[in-house]
């Protein structure tokens, strides 16, 4: 099992970052060991299209679950298309939203949250 | 000679300058490039009639021709394809037709098909001869410039073109007085109306267009908008008073030229100016 969580710097002890498209790092967990691995977002100032960008990028790692504050259209239609699973985490540690999502108090993004940002 | 008027926000009263120098001028073209809320015909009342469709073209995938590869989604600046593990998607909301996609696919998985965004209307009325062009964009379409391109291709060299532009100073802004001989700037004497002034000011003047000031609702607030034109050397070409008689025809959709004759020749002289820095400067 492979967890995305959005973050503000590559460290379990960073805050997580609340918008998916535009945050800082992307981190892989894996929930049991806690090893992780991070992406740096390179999409991060994109004038459009960032979500699209994001959702490509972490969906390539192969994750089952994301773990993050907010979510545009264009990046939930892709994650939802590949069955990964949104969970709503916004204010403490990556490590915090990762104990959290296994004690099963996070809740389901259902729908996209956030109005994404379109070309121009 | 193709005049766009301006204005860094919303609401400062560029159609209402607009339209009021076309009939005070008796023989002209209004553009109406504020495509996302064209409201020029809200003043002159004309029949429309379509004119065309505005197009741009955007790829589609046959996915029974694609190998994945990946190489579209890679090439893509704007962000508008997504390549998946087992699929490739495309945004057309974020595709900016640059066609590039369909060039690079070596398995020919991407054609170009037309997607309409939007529609040029155009009014004229017997009484004057005031023609009117307007462009409207389809409600979530995200990009106004190419309805704006196919708009100023309906200018006609032969008279006064004035070019309603969107507020602000985005790209559409840009699209819309971009090859334009003169920008009137409509800006309103509050510190708002000074901040905007001055962001579609530096805009102008890197596109090296010449432009001048029009203060609408003057008296309303401060001198800072003179001050600041008269340090950076622009000329303030008109002052439109806050004054309740034009207020009033504002609310009814009136030109105000149309009740008082006065105003009709400080329009005149408005022209009369703006020909006269464009000739200075060995334009038209
Ligand atoms: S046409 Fe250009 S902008 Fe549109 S999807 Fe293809 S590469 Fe991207
Ligand atoms: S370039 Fe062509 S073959 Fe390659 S992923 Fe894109 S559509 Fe498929």
């Amino acid at each position: 099992m492979k967890i995305c969580v959005t973050a503000i710097k590559p460290s379990l002890e960073a805050p997580v970052d609340p918008h998916f498209g535009r945050c800082n790092y992307f981190l892989m967990v894996d929930p049991v060991t806690m090893d992780f691995k991070y992406i740096n977002n390179r999409h991060v100032s994109a004038s459009g299209g960032a979500g699209v960008q994001a959702a490509q990028e972490t969906i390539g790692e192969g994750i089952d679950v994301l773990i993050t504050g907010s979510v545009g259209p264009n990046a939930y239609s892709l994650l939802s298309s590949e069955n990964v699973t949104i969970k709503s985490f916004c204010s403490g540690s990556v490590r915090e939203a990762i104990e959290a999502y296994r004690s099963g108090s996070l809740e389901n993004i259902d729908a996209a949250n956030s109005p994404g940002k379109h070309g121009l | 000679m193709k005049i766009a008027v301006a204005s860094g926000k919303g609401g400062t009263g560029k159609t209402t300058v607009a339209v009021n120098l076309a009939i005070a001028l008796g023989s002209a073209q209004i553009l109406d490039c504020d495509v996302e809320e064209p409201n020029c015909n809200l003043f002159l009342g004309y029949d429309l009639e379509k004119q065309e469709d505005v197009e741009i073209m955007v790829p589609e995938l046959d996915s029974g021709k694609c190998t994945l590869c990946g190489r579209c989604a890679d090439l893509c600046q704007y962000n508008a394809i997504a390549k998946l593990p087992r699929s490739i998607r495309l945004f057309p909301k974020l595709c900016h037709g640059c066609g590039g996609c369909t060039l690079i696919c070596p398995e020919k998985a991407i054609i170009e098909k037309r997607r309409s965004i939007g529609l040029i209307e155009k009014g004229t009325n017997e009484n004057c001869s005031i023609e009117l062009f307007q462009g409207t964009l389809d409600i979530g379409e995200p990009m106004a410039s190419p309805v704006i391109r196919q708009l100023q291709a309906h200018i006609d060299e032969s008279t006064v073109a004035i070019i309603d532009s969107p507020p602000g100073t985005a790209c559409s802004v840009i699209a819309s007085v971009a090859g334009m001989d003169y920008c009137v700037l409509v800006t309103e004497p509050t510190p708002f109306g000074l901040n905007d002034l001055v962001l579609a000011v530096e805009v102008v003047r890197q596109m090296n267009i010449p432009f001048g000031v029009v203060i609408n609702r003057n008296g309303l607030g401060d001198g800072r908008i003179e001050d600041y034109c008269r340090t950076e050397s622009i000329p303030v070409l008109m002052r439109i008073p806050f004054d309740r008689d034009i207020a009033v025809l504002y609310s009814k959709g009136i030109p105000f030229v149309e009740a008082m004759p006065i105003w009709k020749e400080n329009f005149r002289e408005l022209y009369k100016h703006i020909s006269k820095s464009v000739s200075y400067r060995g334009g038209v």
